[in-house]
């Protein structure tokens, strides 16, 4: 349970609003570093749409590598928002508070760049239009919608509208504190996003019964995007180790344990370098390690059932890529750097109190699980096609080349970056779920214990 | 000429007693609101509670979503009608999955709608307001049509204990 703290309405205003109402010292070079980096990676991918796929390292039999892995990794990161916001919104868990915005805000971001791999690996990006819009263009025919392909940008435009929506509708009460304390054409831009919030009991009402209508129409969608991710190759009989059963609830849980390990990732530094120590504080972290034990362990299963699926069909080809994956070489120091990241090292930490609580560990040990994470999608993806198989008339290894990589790198300076410019408009932490908090809790005398007690509803 | 007043308090049982004081003096339910930095428990000012149809905006929207959903995949597959492995051209199973999804969005988007419509936004006309509302005290706005009861309303907010009275 969280602790009561009395901290005024007008101190939470200051506090949570010092990046945003002020430009923190570290805030330009950082933006400045990360803009460069940005400004590279784009630089790469107009080369290598202009030069063509023969940049990167994708060759026959291995066509899908390090883009489709970069994108799944982000639809998996964008799970944390959702996931953090729409159930604990609805279970009204109380340390959701400083949590809810950035999570929300890592959905977005995380889609908005996962969506760029999908793109650019099509080579020539105009021609997804072909694919994806229900439009018969030249061709005369129209999109096959039999195809996970189809289904996919779908359930992501979905997600990324309904995510955005969801940000913008708990942005409100907090736009008109913004209007409230800017001049000048920052006043226009927040009373224009604002719409003349006041703050009144039905406005109150609408925020607090359309988060939770938000939040309950929002999980089914979740839940939907990475099973139709994971469809994406399990639709796919010819592959071995991307044809199972498993994968949607295997691709959901693994998305919550490295979006929830995002999160993690993203409050200890949003601790560090905006001060919100009387905000974000170690119980949150506790609360968060708590539920990544729990979601680390059902993925755990899932990973072992997704084995014990392999070899009870007793199939050949499927024995022998579990083989190639757990045992040869490089594939098995793959396999060992993911098991220790996602889930050995972290799991046994966060089952300590006094690591929980400890913001450094907790942030280092969310950092092993993406690494992890990341390394998982690439066994699943790459060894399914990578292993040598009959028929096969032409061979190469797969070998990410520069370009790949650089491209990888972009996309997460191309999230930081997005966030921080995010941060510098908007508070990070929803100043009016804080002040509820303040107003909804109170310390009860029991005997001669005082306890924290939540108002939750009035008869 | 309708004037708007808010009177200012740092407390929210003055506010209280002086949302009681407004509809004892027989003001109408309506013209009075009670302003505040953060959401109260319903009811804590006495204050009117609204009623709504959200509920209804999210069933709309998935109406509207599921019958153009079920437009769009359906009769894309009827304009190119090419059998594949002797199957039926409507492939049900795929369709319900991207009716699945336009009706979920549908059902999103109407929602916010929803929201926005419910908290009668936008409203650029902000009448009687003061920025230390979302400093933690609480406002009791008063909409009247013309000035004659404008005093009466004054010697509710000051006898509540209002601390600071604006007229807009």
């Amino acid at each position: 349970m969280q602790q009561k703290r009395d901290l005024s309405q007008e101190y939470t205003n200051r506090v949570l609003l010092n990046g945003t109402l002020e430009t923190p010292k570290w805030w330009a070079p950082t933006v400045a570093g990360l803009g460069f980096v940005v400004l590279i990676g784009l630089i790469i991918i107009a080369t290598m749409i202009n030069r063509g796929l023969g940049l990167t390292g994708l060759s026959r039999p291995v066509y899908w590598g390090l883009f489709i892995t970069t994108f799944v990794f982000w639809v998996g990161i964008s799970h944390a928002g959702i996931m953090i916001s729409a159930i604990l919104r609805l279970t009204q868990a109380e340390w959701r508070r400083p949590v809810t915005r950035a999570a929300e805000l890592l959905t977005v971001c995380s889609l908005f760049t996962a969506l760029v791999f999908p793109l650019i690996h099509a080579g020539r990006p105009w021609r997804i239009a072909y694919w994806i819009l229900p439009y018969d263009i030249s061709r005369g025919i129209y999109p096959n919608i039999r195809s996970p392909l189809i289904m996919d940008p779908v359930a992501i435009s979905t997600y990324l509208t309904g995510s955005t929506l969801f940000l913008y509708i708990a942005l409100l009460p907090d736009l008109g504190v913004l209007r409230d304390r800017t001049t000048g054409w920052k006043n226009a831009f927040y009373t224009l996003l604002a719409l003349g919030w006041k703050g009144n009991p039905r406005q109150w009402q609408m925020q607090t019964i359309g988060g939770i209508l938000l939040s309950a129409l929002m999980l089914p969608i979740f839940v939907s995007v990475h099973s139709i991710v994971s469809w994406d190759f399990a639709v796919a009989s010819a592959v071995e180790g991307w044809h199972s059963t498993i994968f949607a609830p295997y691709f959901v849980i693994g998305a919550v344990h490295s979006g929830v390990s995002a999160v993690v990732t993203m409050m200890a530094l949003m601790r560090w370098l905006w001060k919100w120590d009387d905000f974000i504080r170690p119980e949150h972290f506790d609360a968060l390690a708590r539920l990544l034990i729990v979601v680390a362990t059902g993925w755990l299963a899932c990973t072992f059932l997704e084995l014990i699926f392999a070899l009870y069909g007793q199939d050949a080809p499927e024995i022998a890529l579990r083989e190639m994956q757990i045992f040869q070489w490089p594939w098995n120091l793959l396999f060992i750097i993911f098991m220790v990241t996602g889930y050995i090292i972290p799991v046994p930490v966060w089952c300590v109190k006094k690591y929980r609580n400890n913001i450094a560990i907790m942030f280092w040990t969310s950092i092993l699980v993406n690494v992890g994470m990341w390394l998982e999608r690439f066994l699943i993806i790459v060894p399914g096609l990578a292993r040598r198989t009959p028929f096969v008339f032409t061979w190469e290894a797969y070998r990410p080349s520069p370009v790949e990589w650089a491209i990888m790198i972009w996309s997460f300076a191309w999230v930081s970056l997005l966030m921080l410019l995010f941060s510098r408009f908007f508070p990070l932490v929803p100043l009016f779920e804080q002040k509820e908090s303040q107003v909804f809790t109170d310390d009860i005398q029991i005997g001669r214990a005082k306890v924290p007690a939540i108002v939750r509803e009035v008869e | 000429m309708s004037i708007s007043m808010i009177g200012l308090f740092q407390e929210a049982t003055p506010a209280a007693d002086a949302m009681d004081g407004l509809k004892n003096a027989g003001f109408e339910l309506g013209s009075f609101d009670v302003l505040t930095g953060t959401p109260y428990p319903e009811g804590a000012f006495g204050e009117h509670v609204p009623q709504h149809r959200l509920f209804r905006f999210p069933a709309f929207g998935a109406i509207i979503g599921f019958t153009l959903s079920l437009f769009l995949t359906a009769a894309t597959q009827l304009a190119y009608p090419l059998v594949t492995g002797g199957k039926p051209i409507l492939s049900i199973f795929a369709m319900l999955i991207i009716m699945y999804e336009l009706t979920m969005l549908s059902g999103v988007i109407a929602t916010v709608i929803g929201i926005i419509f419910e908290s009668r936004l936008p409203n650029l006309k902000m009448g009687a307001y003061d920025r230390r509302i979302t400093e933690g005290w609480i406002g009791v706005v008063i909409n009247l049509e013309d000035e004659s009861r404008a005093d009466d309303a004054e010697k509710v907010l000051n006898y509540a204990g209002a601390v600071e009275i604006k007229k807009a």
